[in-house]
């Protein structure tokens, strides 16, 4: 294997990574101000084949894009509806969102299965693209794998270094404080619940339109992104630039498993395509695992410099939650 | 206390009658006419006896799995892995026949021990996304998402790997079982009186250990309130786990059952969906143990039903699903109105 293919194989995972990046990223808002969107699996499949099918349909790829994102935006509002004015559980609607999505998606995604359809082209950046190992890798891409890298960026500098994402991490960690300070706690949940919606609706079209072309229905290896996600969001530590590290990561390991499928004839493809999830349990255990009260028992018992360096080595990976993440908020 | 009753009653009705509609619009929007497709589930599920046979074939495994997620729900635990735990189940039931069929075992001996090893299967890879959450902080929610496509992977290595099927290797599983391992099953049909016997059990243990005994009343409190149940003497973690095996026993029986009564031997996609299915029940039913048995009944008539609907209609037999899917979401969201107006008539008075 050459450089130059190891090059265009990781510029490949940049872009498979894309659609996974803009969930992540939409999965983050949402859970930040306090709502967990549990339907993506469903919302990627079924923004998918919305997508498509309208691109198809109209040979438009922008109206493609633009369905993407309304999908994912009605079932988050959805959820908010459920979640915050009806105060019924998140998980709960979320879960069965995703089920009537995925099913919604097989059901009125029938007439475009195996369609040929417009795909977003490669466009790589004039004078950028020319760059030695820099050029291959980042900007030999198509117009959604620069926009996620726009998305991380973005997501970053707003959750961090400005006002109203600093009023998101209040409604999300102490939603009673942000109140007081003159937040309107539930409908900068809507709206922010809807926002991330969107943002979730864009990574069906990145598939559809850009990285798996095509509508196949539910079998078409996009059944279960959603569930992965969900995972690298909290392996983000429900930080975009985590989160980001995480999507790509996952889309290394399963560019890896294709990769390392010639040299080892003895493993099934298929337990090399599972691998990252065993790797994702063991990432979310890393990240957890100081939370959880035996360890610090356990850790208290031991001799100091032992004590410390674990310690720290558990703290740089912990990650905690928003606190009032599915806590519905009432003002009076 | 009567009037609240039936106005109880009044929003499940309505909330049922939203979902018909949401799914008729549906129908109607992918050019069908919806009545035509509810004549034929109902003529493909309970119009002949044949058909009605299928429908309780399917409800075996959904019902024994509802009994499993009931306990979890009760003790607050989202056991989404609960289609790995039916996975496990029917991993390890494969296992002890392929290890017994063919020595001088007897029968029966193979079958009981197959299945008591399909319920360990399931409790164990239940009580590793129960010590995922207890020891490892890691929620359930995704602790069961990944190992439930471990166990998938799992399933498809056997089948292609140490179990495939001497010549040609396919997902449409291991080699049958020897006949003399089946389960029987009642003259021509695929249903087996003794998964009904088992199913019926398992729901009737669930019920009496939830409204009956003390154990079911600490798990109740468990879930209700784990800080306060703790405070009270309760040991939490160690009944999260209880919960957690019980769950995946029964969903190690639902598979064991898939394995030994309907399929004689591992395929594929040896859940069949009937995790998430039991979910979706057991959401519906709300802790109410007695109506998990109509309700799994009707889901399975469901499913069945939408069987020959891509053949008669041309329609994907996936709107089953979304009838399934927009009823619990209404009756959710109508629980939702409900309790507003319950609030707003209380502010009144």
């Amino acid at each position: 294997m050459t450089t130059e293919m190891i090059l265009v194989g990781l510029a490949g995972v940049l872009a498979a990574a894309a659609p996974v990046i803009f969930a992540v990223i939409g999965e983050t808002i949402s859970e930040r101000a306090g709502v967990i969107n549990l339907s993506m699996n469903g919302t990627i499949l079924l923004s998918a084949m919305a997508s498509f099918g309208v691109a198809v349909t109209t040979d438009n790829l922008l109206l493609g894009f633009l369905m993407g994102m309304f999908v994912g935006a009605l079932v988050a509002l959805v959820i908010a509806f459920g979640n915050i004015t009806l105060r019924q559980s998140q998980v709960a609607i979320g879960f069965v969102l995703a089920l009537i999505c995925r099913d919604l998606s097989d059901f009125l995604g029938n007439p475009f299965v195996g369609q040929p359809g417009p795909r977003l082209p490669f466009a790589p950046i004039a004078g950028l693209a020319d760059i030695p190992v820099i050029g291959t890798l980042f900007f030999r891409q198509d117009l959604m794998t620069y926009a996620s890298y726009l998305f991380i960026i973005l997501a970053w500098v707003f959750v961090y270094k400005t006002r109203p994402g600093l009023m998101l991490q209040g409604i999300g960690e102490k939603p009673a404080a942000a109140f007081v300070r003159g937040a309107n706690v539930n409908r900068m949940r809507y709206f922010y619940t809807i926002l991330g919606g969107a943002i979730i609706g864009l990574a069906g079209p990145t598939f559809s339109l850009s990285v798996k072309a095509g509508w196949k229905g539910t079998l078409s290896g996009l059944d279960g992104i959603g569930w992965i996600a969900l995972a690298i969001t909290i392996f983000g530590g429900w930080n975009p630039l985590r989160a980001a590290f995480g999507a790509y990561l996952f889309a290394f390991l399963q560019w890896l498993g294709l990769v390392l499928q010639p040299s080892l004839p003895g493993v099934p493809s298929q337990v090399l395509q599972v691998a990252p999830f065993p790797l994702m349990i063991l990432t979310l255990l890393l990240v957890n695992i100081g939370n959880a009260e035996w360890v610090g028992r356990t850790l208290a018992a031991l001799p100091e410099p032992t004590r410390r360096f674990i310690a720290r080595g558990l703290r740089a990976m912990r990650a905690s939650p928003p606190a009032a993440l599915g806590v519905p908020f009432e003002s009076e | 206390m009567k009037n609240t009753r039936i106005s109880n009653f009044g929003f499940q009705i309505l909330a049922v009658v939203l979902a018909l509609v949401v799914t008729s619009l549906i129908l109607i929007a992918a050019g069908a006419n919806p009545l035509d497709a509810y004549k034929n589930i109902y003529a493909g599920s309970f119009g002949s006896f044949e058909k009605l046979s299928d429908v309780l074939v399917a409800w075996i495994p959904l019902l024994i799995t509802v009994a499993g997620l009931l306990v979890t729900f009760s003790a607050g635990l989202w056991n989404i892995g609960v289609e790995g735990q039916i996975i496990m189940g029917g991993i390890a039931t494969t296992w002890i026949v392929r290890l017994l069929q063919d020595t001088t075992t007897p029968p029966a001996l193979t079958i009981a021990l197959a299945i008591l090893a399909g319920m360990i299967g399931g409790a164990l890879w239940a009580a590793l996304a129960g010590a995922l959450k207890t020891f490892g902080g890691v929620n359930e929610i995704f602790g069961g998402l990944g190992l439930n496509f471990v166990a998938t992977a799992a399933t498809i290595w056997l089948i292609f790997g140490p179990w495939k099927r001497p010549g040609v290797a396919s997902i449409a599983g291991t080699e049958a079982f020897n006949e003399s391992v089946w389960l029987p099953t009642m003259g021509d049909t695929r249903l087996s009186l003794w998964a009904l016997g088992l199913a019926i059990v398992s729901i009737m243990i669930v019920y009496f250990l939830l409204q009956g005994t003390y154990i079911g009343l600490r798990l109740k409190a468990v879930g209700k309130n784990p800080k306060a149940a703790y405070l009270l003497g309760v040991p939490t973690w160690q009944y999260s786990m209880m919960a957690f095996m019980l769950c995946g026993a029964f969903a190690g029986l639902a598979g064991a059952m898939q394995v030994m009564a309907v399929y004689h031997r591992l395929i594929g996609s040896i859940s069949s969906g009937y995790g998430f299915l039991g979910l979706l029940v057991a959401m519906l039913v709300n802790y109410q143990v007695i109506w998990s048995v109509p309700v799994a009944l009707f889901f399975a008539a469901l499913n069945i039903g939408g069987i020959q609907l891509p053949i008669i209609l041309k329609l994907d037999s996936s709107i089953t699903g979304i009838l399934q899917g927009t009823l619990v979401l209404f009756v959710l969201m109508m629980e939702g109105v409900r309790q507003r107006f319950m609030k707003r008539a209380g502010e009144k008075q």
